[in-house]
């Protein structure tokens, strides 16, 4: 039975349990629910939720569990020359005798006697099942295949009758424990406690993924290249990641990568600050409630604009739009029509990140401004400072700490951008410092690496993730840092 | 001494005791100070329109498409010259489409299709996609084989491009991908009203396609709805759950201010960090399928989360405690207080966080690249399992192509990707204006 079909059962017997248990309540008390100690829906809920909880954990271990089981003792049983082998050369083995397996359920019982001993017959027969296979089986494969098929059909034999004696029983034994003065609603809510509790660690799961998954995957690529290699390492040149080639070792060299991030999310800070500042004080300050009604939503708009239509927008208009201004400027100062900035460059992504980022700086610092007290506002005005000089002298200072975390958390976001720099940004890795020049990132770089084929082996591939975590690492620092000054800053006026 | 002073001299003197205070200055430096308060918000707002107006300027085009209306005659002599249709169903899928169409359209033209180099020139008029279309009219009914009928095909990309006045017509012909004979042909099937352009729905439901004509956003459409099933299926109850607990339930302790550290911490992880996440997981460690929207849903639904609790415990904050105390005051337990009177109450605000957090995940590209769905995928996906790609995605292939009628359909995309964010937004806004309640 699949997994699916399994599934459906267990909400019928829910369902099923559900009404039995509710009516059963109901028919102890003669139909007077007042003498329940719980209404009668949280007995039926109890009933349900013995019926499903266990039955569908049973249900979810065993899928983890059995294929592990049946691989290794799989892999257990291969012959001593196969053992000897090297792991990955096992993986292809144990590749080809699933697909042998996969192909044997297409094979009635008679074509699988006649080419059960007949290896080469077997890849033909396979072949016009729709199931190609990448070399000639060897006959322990064959009887390894058989092996998997017949575990396989005895685990999913034995776990749907598990699963369905487990979601019986547990629904007959919570069935049983119903009385009057049984406490359902206590038991059913305490479930529904921990389901939440359940629902809150996801978000520790998913650090704990993340962090986990990164550093194992950049073990594998420190194994093969020097930790400090990467870090300090100043030539970016992985080369290509062909299977089994293992003599063409690039250079993984983290600085040209970082630099670019840096230098690109620079020049998006100095569009963003001032323009997302000037536009928070403005807003915050000076303009009417009608002003501020309208010009708040428009620039969060851009907000909520896709980055990849940033990405489009730097690459079809922005990158030539300063690549012919630059030609032009030339053409007019020193005669010779050739552009200095290139279409892709350091200037074009960074500057239409910064207009990506305008609206984070400003809501983010319009909130900060607006929460210095009316207090310190009106006893500077009082003493007769103009306006501005009330912002630049009182407001701002006030404000500083607050709005520094809004602008670290800013650069945050501007180093862990991807699609508009994977567009507008260029891909060769330089050490330069030349504004009009491509330079490319360390998320650039995560993407070219693992876009295409890939092999989880290759040093080509692994560098992805020790460049993830170095990401990872540098944003959450910009991230905590900030929460703490905000923080911190909170709390002055409290 | 010096302190006496004659009043008749104090008056002038008093005068120019007034401290000068630079006020000219000062409201100059203040009218500056606006100034550049409202250049700064101009800026903002001005590029807001510059991008859009630069996307639908370039995309509305692709909603219209070059067709080429002319009667086609189904010749037997191309399709079945041995008349083996009966025995050989592979012969009508593999005839030569092309070939009667190019026939078909010379005739209109009246070109003898035995001038070698004219007819080639008339081929590459029609779209390669016309050997799918005539090959499906005749696979549907093969009794058209011998008769003659009224078709709309699709013209090539460049002819497409040419029609809308895209190509720069003063470069000399050899360096444009049509040359002059064939814009003279062009005019003349225009002017008889053979070539026109229609309204193109084939861009919202075709395939990847390496022609730009025949290119749609369709497999995509379908991706990124499976992916928002998926998404709004797992995170909004999941993130209800998991702020219902934060927000009511959670004793102050170190555990429950591990998962707010961690929650706020996951809301600024860059996207591609849980693109990698899903590449080590749900990919290589659990051995899901690359490309497929299942995946892609997955990995959202993680990255959209933060915001959701973020957004729900607001609402569930933004509910006055005296509606807790009138409904435990009435004995209704905690969690009955919380499902029956607390969460109905916040249900709007929780609903307009997760349509925003749905709108951010609909627009993600990076972590989806990661996990392979930048795939060439010209078939629809029947389960979330097969593979597929997103409308991002989509773009961001066809923002890569070189031919420029991609920009075009890469516009057209885009376009509808914003239709769909703005539907969503206006659909949280007016969701928001409906049922908000001042207490």
């Amino acid at each position: 039975m699949n997994t699916s079909l399994i599934l459906l059962i267990l909400a019928i017997i829910g369902i099923a349990g559900y009404v039995a248990g509710a009516r059963h309540a109901m028919a102890l008390v003669g139909g007077v629910s007042s003498k329940l100690h719980s209404r009668p829906g949280y007995y039926g809920s109890f009933v349900a939720v013995w019926a499903i909880v266990p039955a569908v954990v049973i249900l979810f271990v065993w899928l983890v569990a059995s294929p592990i089981y049946i691989s290794s003792s799989v892999r257990g049983a291969f012959p001593e020359d196969v053992k000897a082998q090297s792991q990955a050369e096992q993986g292809l083995s144990y590749g080809m005798i699933t697909s042998i397996a996969r192909g044997m359920n297409a094979l009635t019982r008679d074509e699988i006697a006649r080419v059960e001993n007949n290896p080469i017959e077997l890849r033909t027969a396979l072949g016009a099942k729709g199931v190609p296979l990448a070399g000639d089986p060897k006959p322990y494969m064959v009887k390894a295949a058989a092996d998997l098929n017949t575990m396989t059909f005895v685990s999913r034999m034995l776990m749907t009758i598990v699963v369905l004696a487990a979601s019986v029983g547990g629904a007959f034994s919570a069935y049983r424990q119903i009385a009057p003065r049984f406490r359902a609603r206590n038991r059913v809510e305490k479930v529904i406690l921990g389901s939440l509790v359940v629902a809150s660690s996801i978000a520790i799961l998913t650090t704990v993924g993340i962090v986990a998954s990164m550093l194992t995957e950049a073990a594998h690529f420190f194994a093969a290249i020097p930790a400090w290699e990467f870090f300090f390492g100043t030539v970016w040149d992985p080369r290509f990641a062909a299977a089994g080639s293992g003599g063409s070792e690039g250079q993984f060299g983290l600085i040209p990568l970082l630099l670019g991030t840096l230098y690109i999310g620079f020049v998006a800070m100095l569009f963003a600050v001032p323009i997302g500042l000037f536009s928070a004080i403005y807003m915050s300050e000076y303009a009417s409630p009608k002003v501020r009604s309208v010009a708040k939503p428009l620039l969060e708009v851009l907000a909520g604009i896709p980055t990849i239509v940033y990405g489009f927008f730097a690459l079809t208009t922005v990158g030539p739009f300063l690549r012919d201004l630059s030609s032009q400027l030339n053409g007019l100062v020193t005669g010779d029509y050739s552009n200095f900035i290139q279409a892709q460059s350091v200037l074009t992504a960074g500057f239409v990140m910064g207009i990506m980022l305008i609206p984070y700086v400003s809501s983010l610092s319009d909130d900060i401004i607006t929460a210095v007290p009316r207090a310190l506002r009106d006893g500077s005005l009082g003493l007769g400072a103009t306006r501005s000089e009330t912002i630049k002298k009182v407001v701002l200072p006030a404000a500083l700490p607050g709005i520094v975390g809004a602008l670290l958390m800013t650069a945050s976001r501007a180093v862990g951008e991807t699609m508009i720099v994977v567009l507008a940004a260029g891909v060769a890795a330089r050490l330069q410092i030349n504004p009009f020049e491509p330079m490319t990132t360390v998320t650039v770089k995560i993407v070219n690496q693992l876009t295409g084929d890939l092999e989880f082996t290759s040093p080509q591939t692994l560098v992805a993730f020790a460049l993830g975590i170095t990401l990872f690492a540098i944003t959450l620092c910009l991230n905590i840092y900030a929460l703490y000054i905000v923080r911190k800053y909170r709390e002055q006026y409290e | 001494m010096t302190d006496v002073v004659s009043p008749a001299a104090g008056i002038p003197k008093a005068k120019s005791v007034r401290r000068d205070i630079g006020i000219k200055r000062r409201y100059a430096a203040e009218r500056r100070f606006r100034a550049y308060g409202i250049a700064a918000l101009s800026f903002g707002i001005i590029f807001l329109m510059l991008l859009l107006w630069s996307v639908v300027s370039k995309g509305y085009t692709a909603f219209q498409q070059t067709m080429i209306t002319m009667p086609v005659e189904f010749s037997q002599q191309i399709i079945d010259p041995q008349n083996e249709r009966a025995t050989n169903p592979q012969k009508l899928m593999t005839a030569n489409y092309p070939v009667v169409a190019r026939n078909a359209l010379a005739k209109l033209l009246n070109v003898s299709v035995d001038d070698r180099v004219a007819a080639r020139a008339i081929g590459q008029m029609l779209s390669d996609g016309v050997r799918v279309q005539l090959r499906d009219l005749v696979v549907a009914n093969p009794a058209i084989i011998g008769t003659t009928q009224t078709v709309t095909l699709l013209a090539s990309g460049d002819i497409d491009s040419a029609f809308k006045g895209q190509v720069d017509l003063t470069v000399s012909q050899e360096n444009r991908k049509i040359n002059d004979q064939q814009l003279g042909w062009m005019k003349q099937l225009s002017d008889s009203g053979a070539l026109a352009k229609h309204f193109n729905g084939g861009i919202f439901v075709n395939g990847a396609s390496s022609r730009p004509e025949a290119a749609g956003v369709g497999v995509a459409l379908i991706g990124s709805f499976y992916m928002m099933l998926i998404v709004l299926a797992l995170s909004l109850p999941i993130g209800v759950a998991a702020s219902i607990y934060l927000e009511e339930f959670a004793p102050k302790n170190r555990f429950t201010d591990l998962i707010e550290v961690n929650i706020n911490n996951l809301a600024a992880v860059p996207s591609i960090v849980y693109g990698l996440l899903g590449l080590a997981v749900f990919v290589n460690f659990m051995g899901l399928p690359r490309s497929a929207s299942f995946v892609g849903g997955l990995v959202l639904t993680l990255m959209t989360l933060p915001t959701i609790i973020i957004a729900t415990r607001a609402a569930l904050k933004a509910v006055p405690p005296s509606i807790r105390a009138a409904a435990l005051g009435l004995g209704a337990s905690k969690m009955q207080t919380i499902f029956h009177h607390v969460l109905p109450l916040a249900m709007p605000g929780i609903l307009t966080g997760t349509i925003i957090g749905l709108a951010h995940a609909l627009g993600e590209t990076a972590p989806l690249l990661l996990i392979g769905m930048v795939a060439f995928v010209a078939n629809y996906p029947t389960t979330p399992l097969d593979p597929s790609t997103a409308l991002p995605v989509q773009i961001y292939m066809w923002a890569n192509e070189a031919e420029r009628a991609f920009v075009e359909r890469t516009s057209g995309a885009i376009i509808i990707l914003l239709l769909f964010l703005i539907l969503m937004n206006v659909g949280a806004i007016l969701l928001r204006r409906r049922f908000e309640r001042r207490w």
